[in-house]
């Protein structure tokens, strides 16, 4: 299984194609990668959350609970609300955090390497380059 | 492939890796030292960055912003602690506020970079370590927006290639 460790470095145990599956319909709409981002902090209830999508609030519970059946978000009852918080697994956060910078500069080395090939001799440029402007 | 090898240190929240490119020495260090060069590759397609101030020298910095999709900009900053061109660059970069102004409870790294010939190209070894383990514990739990969209963009890739394969 390629899908080793997916998404904000959270892993998902190889061989089990339901969590991947349910990963990847988790992630596969605009509007839960939006609840996602939202959601970081864990302070949004999910009639907060459904105030910014022109759907019901039925339709943004709905798309909740797909995304924490996908592990994605946890749910915290406070008094009357329920506080919807995007929830990378307890797999150990050193890891994650690393897996995460790993991937930021793969991205980069990659796109390095893509401008050197493209551009392998850029003229000099304005000379004021390099430094404040 | 550019990356030779990647090695994670858990314990002292350091990442090593090692990439070799087919140019010379002064040409990667172009990437870091032209600002116009630098927001070429530093933020993700979804991402790019916009580099405003940039001045590589000692106590001297880098503040740039990436622009996301909806054209929301997230700020960031560089400062630089030593810089021996065109070989040797170590920052701390960081996250800012929409007016510039650094984030104090948001995590911040600490990176060398260091260029040495190797086989006729350049050998780059950029080595970034977490300044704080609350600060990164602190990025872990945002899920890093950035993050979410490289995934996507992964899963594109993956989904296209692995098509047809049974669930």
């Amino acid at each position: 299984m390629v899908v080793g460790k997916l998404v904000a470095g959270k892993v998902v145990p190889e061989g089990t194609d339901r969590a991947v599956d349910h990963l990847f319909h988790a992630l596969a709409d605009a509007t839960r990668r939006d609840i996602l981002r939202r959601s970081v902090r864990g302070e949004l209830s999910v009639s907060r959350l459904a105030e910014a999508y022109p759907m019901s609030f039925a339709a943004v519970q709905k798309h909740v609970a797909v995304l924490e059946r996908a592990g994605l978000v946890t749910k915290e009852r406070r008094g009357r609300e329920q506080l919807v918080r995007t929830d990378p697994d307890a797999v150990g956060r050193a890891r994650q955090a690393l897996d995460q910078l790993e991937t930021t500069w793969r991205g980069r080395v990659d796109r390095m390497s893509g401008l050197l090939a493209r551009d392998p001799d850029p003229g000099e440029g304005d000379p004021t380059r390099g430094r404040a402007r | 492939m550019s990356v030779t090898s990647v090695v994670k240190d858990f314990d002292r929240l350091t990442l090593t890796l090692v990439a070799d490119f087919d140019a010379p020495i002064a040409r990667v260090w172009r990437l870091w030292a032209d600002p116009r060069q630098l927001e070429r590759w530093w933020g993700p397609p979804s991402h790019p960055a916009t580099v405003e101030e940039h001045d590589l020298t000692p106590g001297g910095g880098v503040t740039y912003f990436m622009t996301g999709p909806a054209g929301e900009k997230s700020r960031g900053w560089w400062r630089v602690t030593s810089v021996n061109p065109p070989t040797s660059l170590e920052f701390t970069d960081g996250f800012a506020d929409r007016d510039g102004i650094p984030v104090a409870d948001m995590p911040t790294t600490m990176v060398q970079v260091q260029l040495t010939e190797h086989d006729g190209g350049t050998r780059m070894v950029v080595r970034a370590v977490f300044e704080s383990r609350e600060q990164m514990e602190e990025l872990v739990r945002m899920g890093a927006t950035d993050v979410f969209v490289q995934t996507v963009g992964q899963m594109d890739a993956l989904l296209a290639g692995d098509a047809n394969s049974a669930p």
